[in-house]
């Protein structure tokens, strides 16, 4: 009976909602409609990822073309460019770190989880908004605000925050060490408070609405694989973020209030500091027990994202639902111990070292039953290359690339060496990097006619892809052999070592690729911003899909159903059945209407349904009473 | 470079060009019809076909780049070896690097090939196969097994390399500090002195105790010179801020921390002079580079290692002064019998 009472009340709440008129403002702007926020959330991700994105122009530059005169950046970056035409030393760290940050938490966190659990966690599981819309609201103005203070800091007098997006201490605590330590950090830290509070609303949100409120018929066992990987996702972020909290707050305290939880007998600029006792590993810890997690936290929603398209376009179940689902919960476990894999030569205890690096090899395994599953969903299948379908299939190439590179980095004797080398980087930026930004771009093509309503060009978005794949393959390869020679990373410039001085060639290409594939997202913007006004009308349903959102009119108002919510008979992935004529059968199209299709064990389902539908029908008929 | 400048100029004009061209043809497709371009007609444009094969032309492609380049450049990329750990740790990573690159290779057959082979066909029905328990075990337990293998022989060597080290082993600490590296031999009686940050003056960089007797003999080396088969601990430590050790060919790498000292100790296998034949490079050098961000001059804290054979050391060591020699005001404030030890030192080297 419980289901039954939260749909009536969800009709009552719909009712409401019909009466007032929106107006600009609530409508756009401090709006309370899960769908609206998601798009804010996706637009002030674009715009992000536009900044971070540039920012690693610049400093491709200075990597590909060392000696380039760069006087011409000089109207837009004023005194960070020398007399001669160079880069300040100094502003080359801030812009690594700002690039870093940015994309890590404005992009592809709040811009990928932003947007995507917001906009289809309730569409997709059958519910009129989220928990608390309210708290939906605030928590896309706390990450605004958050990206405005950051913003503002890049316009520092001393620079913004320069020690590395990991922002370890005693660099990030003392000014006298960087510039960028002063203001910069701390607008960097009042930003990311900002950013961890949003969050955190944001995640529980998620998690309550996906607990509490899916319609009738939704198991756990029926929901999309999307929505399983939102909901780990914000699990994963409301543990992890909390203590990157603690790990800021303490530093702010060695910073501004004279503490040593950080610090300890550092002489600096001429003096000796009274800081003792304290442990910079300590703060490596607590860092890095967010900055694992992060890492998921970014990959897993994507990771959802290509499940359900994949599924969709090759018109096949995804393989081994389960089997995804289980290796999800292993990720999100694991996540949470594998963190000081970061830290094998941080001087740390090197017993720990052994323990981190078995259990950091195990979670290998759950990603490689994913990557399986993933192959034997295209296998007999019946592709179709949409581009969210094509973004899909780049996605599980960058994740095998990056992730067979993160068997080597989490061998503690091989680690060694590739530590902090752009091997390191290489890695990351496939398995974390890339593979969530195709994500991103998968979710966008895929989701973007419920979106807006709006259809966009395929031609456009093949171009994208095919020059997106390829570039970031030409961007982040050839790091690899760079790392294995042992070319550091955050250098300004290599040639001050003999072992580092080749390579200059390789370097270059890397840049060029680097601009040309910047260069090449503005295919993508374009067909974003054209489409959404003048792209064909989409037809409700244009990928043949099974999920919910595909049920909603094509310009769904706030409370996404006009009438009932549909309820759900069946799990997502009923496509290509055989019996069946069409090769899809939704989730609201009962079993008992499908009785040329049904499996053995979903015949013995159908009794139940009849009882539930006649339940339904029953409420319906009190509604109309009232 | 300016070519290149030039080239990507172009780049840029020939994308807006092309954009606002099929900016047109969106804009007439509009005016003719609403017919929307779904699932639908995708599949049976040429465009999937197109998609189809060109996955297959990327993964010919990006596999003849990938064997040509990296069987070309390997003696770019693959700096050669000068430590006994070096040459577990590089075995180890050339044994993965095989394991690795098999799945790498045959996921990515698998991959585009199916992605080629399964194109849409009309006349063809996906096959509707949910699970298999039996193939998620299976795929469960190999790379299980596999991943058990390459931990526990990583965890061997790592258990080898982070021992303590050998009593013999001739200490040598560095000390990070912006933007460079100090060495510190222990001296004749192979104990490091004490230090204390509070020490540190223009006079004592490295806050050395002098009170602490095993400090009297401590000398300082601008080139960090260690025998050639003889085990070397460096005790690493920090002034300021993080920085890390990192000696490429040692295959050694350790983090520099204030407040926290760190050692790793090795034993180096090929002199300067061996690695200069080895290379063909006469200037050859060992350096030591930094790899934790700690300042603007992060990319240029370099310290040069040299590898001599044992006679060449002792020899080198024999020669060298403790820093009470070379400024005699260091011990001006130690207690009476500590000074006269060190003006017998001070004597004694004279
Ligand atoms: C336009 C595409 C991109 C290019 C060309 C690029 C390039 C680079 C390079 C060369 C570095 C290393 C700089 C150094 O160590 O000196 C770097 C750092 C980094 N990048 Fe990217 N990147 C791109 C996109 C991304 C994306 C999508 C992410 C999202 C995960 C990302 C995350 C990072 C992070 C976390 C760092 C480390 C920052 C630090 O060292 O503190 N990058 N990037
Ligand atoms: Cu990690
Ligand atoms: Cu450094």
């Amino acid at each position: 009976m419980a289901v039954v009472n939260t749909s009536t009340q969800g009709a009552h709440a719909h009712e409401v909602h019909d009466e007032h008129h929106d107006n600009f403002i609530t409508k756009y702007i401090f709006t309370t409609d899960h769908k609206m926020i998601g798009k804010q959330f996706l637009v002030t991700g674009i715009f992000w990822a536009l900044i971070g994105g540039f920012l690693s122009i610049l400093f491709r530059l200075q990597l590909g073309f060392p000696e380039m005169d760069m006087s011409f950046l000089r109207p837009l970056l004023g005194g960070w460019i020398d007399e001669t035409g160079s880069l300040d030393q100094n502003f080359y760290l801030a812009l690594v770190t700002m690039h870093g940050t940015i994309m890590v938490f404005f992009v592809l966190t709040a811009g990928l989880s932003g947007t995507f659990s917001n906009y289809l966690i309730p569409l997709q599981i059958g519910a009129r908004d989220m928990a608390s819309g309210f708290m939906n609201m605030l928590s896309y103005w706390f990450f605004f605000l958050s990206g405005v203070i950051m913003f503002s800091s890049l316009f520092l007098a001393t620079g913004p925050a320069g020690g590395g997006w990991v922002i370890y201490p005693p660099l990030s605590a003392l000014e006298q060490a960087i510039p960028g330590s002063g203001m910069g950090m701390t607008l960097w830290l009042i930003a990311m408070v900002f950013f961890i509070a949003s969050t955190l609303m944001g995640g529980i949100n998620y998690i309550t609405t996906v607990i509490n409120l899916r319609t009738k018929g939704m198991t756990f066992a029926r929901l999309p694989l999307t929505i399983w990987s939102f909901f780990l996702t914000a699990v994963i972020g409301l543990l992890s973020f909390p203590v990157l909290f603690a790990a800021a707050l303490l530093l702010v305290f060695d910073r501004s209030f004279g503490t040593s939880f950080y610090l300890a007998d550092i002489y600096i600029g001429g003096e000796a500091l009274p800081h003792t006792g304290g442990s910079p590993v300590l703060f490596q810890h607590l860092f890095w027990f967010l900055g694992h997690p992060e890492v998921y936290i970014v990959l897993l929603p994507a990771l959802g994202i290509t499940s359900e398209v994949i599924a969709t376009n090759s018109r096949k179940p995804i393989f081994g639902y389960k089997a995804m689902i289980i290796s999800m919960l292993g990720i999100t476990i694991l996540s949470f111990v594998v963190w000081a894999h970061h830290m094998f030569v941080s001087g740390m205890n090197p017993f720990l070292g052994s323990i981190f690096m078995f259990l950091t090899l195990i979670i290998a395994v759950p990603s490689a039953v994913k990557v399986f599953n993933y192959l034997t969903t295209l296998w007999r299948g019946n592709l179709i290359f949409t581009p969210a379908m094509l973004f899909a299939i780049g996605l599980v190439s960058f994740f095998i690339s990056g992730g067979l590179t993160g068997i080597f980095l989490g061998n503690s004797a091989i680690d060694i060496q590739l530590h902090d080398t752009y091997f390191v980087v290489a890695h990351f930026h496939l398995v974390m990097g890339s593979a969530s930004f195709f994500g991103l771009m998968c979710g966008v093509y895929h989701w973007f006619p419920k979106m807006f309503g709006r259809m966009m060009d395929n031609k456009l978005g093949y171009v994208h892809f095919w020059l997106t794949f390829v570039g970031v393959y030409l961007v982040f390869f050839p790091m690899h052999y760079i790392g294995i020679a042992g070319f550091p990373r955050r250098y300004y410039s290599w040639t001050n070592f003999d072992f580092a001085s080749g390579y200059a060639d390789l370097n270059m290409f890397v840049s060029v690729a680097a601009i040309i594939t910047f260069t090449g997202q503005f295919i993508f913007l374009f067909n974003f911003f054209y489409s959404m006004y003048k792209g064909r009308v989409a037809p409700l349903n244009p990928w043949r899909s099974n999920t919910l959102e595909w049920t909603t009119p094509l310009h769904p108002g706030h409370g996404n159903w006009p009438g009932e919510i549909p309820a759900v008979y069946r799990w997502p992935y009923d496509y290509s059945k055989p019996g069946s004529k069409e090769d899809f059968i939704p989730q609201t199209v009962p079993l008992s209407s499908t009785p040329e299709s049904n499996l053995p064990h979903e015949e013995e389902m159908v009794s139940l349904e009849k009882a539930i539908m006649a339940e339904e029908g029953q409420v319906l008929v009190a509604n109309e009473a009232k | 470079m300016y070519g290149f400048l030039i080239a990507l100029g172009l780049l840029l004009l020939v994308s807006i060009i092309w954009m606002v061209y099929r900016l047109q043809t969106l804009v007439s497709v509009m005016k003719e019809s609403e017919k929307s371009k779904t699932q639908a007609t995708i599949k049976n444009s040429g465009s999937n076909k197109v998609n189809a094969v060109l996955f297959l032309v990327f993964l010919l492609a990006a596999g003849f780049l990938f064997f040509w380049y990296s069987f070309k450049e390997f003696d770019n990329y693959q700096l050669p070896i000068a430590s006994e750990h070096g040459a577990v740790t590089d075995n180890l990573f050339w044994i993965t690097t095989a394991v690795t690159g098999v799945i790498f290779i045959l996921t990515h057959i698998l991959l585009f090939w199916f992605s080629y082979r399964y194109q849409y066909q009309e006349d063809k029905r996906a096959a509707y196969y949910p699970d298999n328990n039996k193939l998620e075990i299976i795929w469960t337990l190999v790379p299980a097994l596999v991943l058990t293998v390459l931990v526990i022989s990583g965890w061997r060597a790592w258990k080898d390399i982070t021992a303590p080290a050998p009593e013999n082993a001739h200490v040598v600490e560095i000390l990070g500090y912006q933007f460079a590296w100090e060495a510190r031999y222990a001296g004749k009686d192979n104990q490091l002195g004490a230090f204390d940050y509070r020490l540190i003056n223009a006079t004592n960089s490295r806050g050395i105790d002098f009170t602490d007797a095993n400090s009297l003999d401590d000398f300082e080396a601008n080139k960090i010179v260690i025998p050639v088969g003889e085990p070397v601990l460096f005790k690493i430590r920090a002034r300021d801020v993080l920085h890390s050790v990192f000696a490429p060919h040692m295959r050694l790498k350790m983090d520099a921390v204030p407040g926290m000292p760190t050692r790793f100790w090795f034993v180096p296998t090929k002199t300067t002079a061996e690695m200069r034949d080895e290379t063909g490079n006469p200037e050859f050098e060992y350096e030591i580079a930094c790899t934790e961000v700690c300042g603007r001059g992060h990319f240029s804290m370099k310290k040069i290692i040299e590898v001599v054979s044992p006679a060449e050391y002792q020899k080198w060591f024999a020669e060298q002064t403790p820093f009470i020699v070379q400024n005699p005001d260091l011990i001006a404030d130690l207690p009476a019998d500590l000074k006269e030890v060190a003006e017998i030192i001070i004597k004694e080297n004279k």
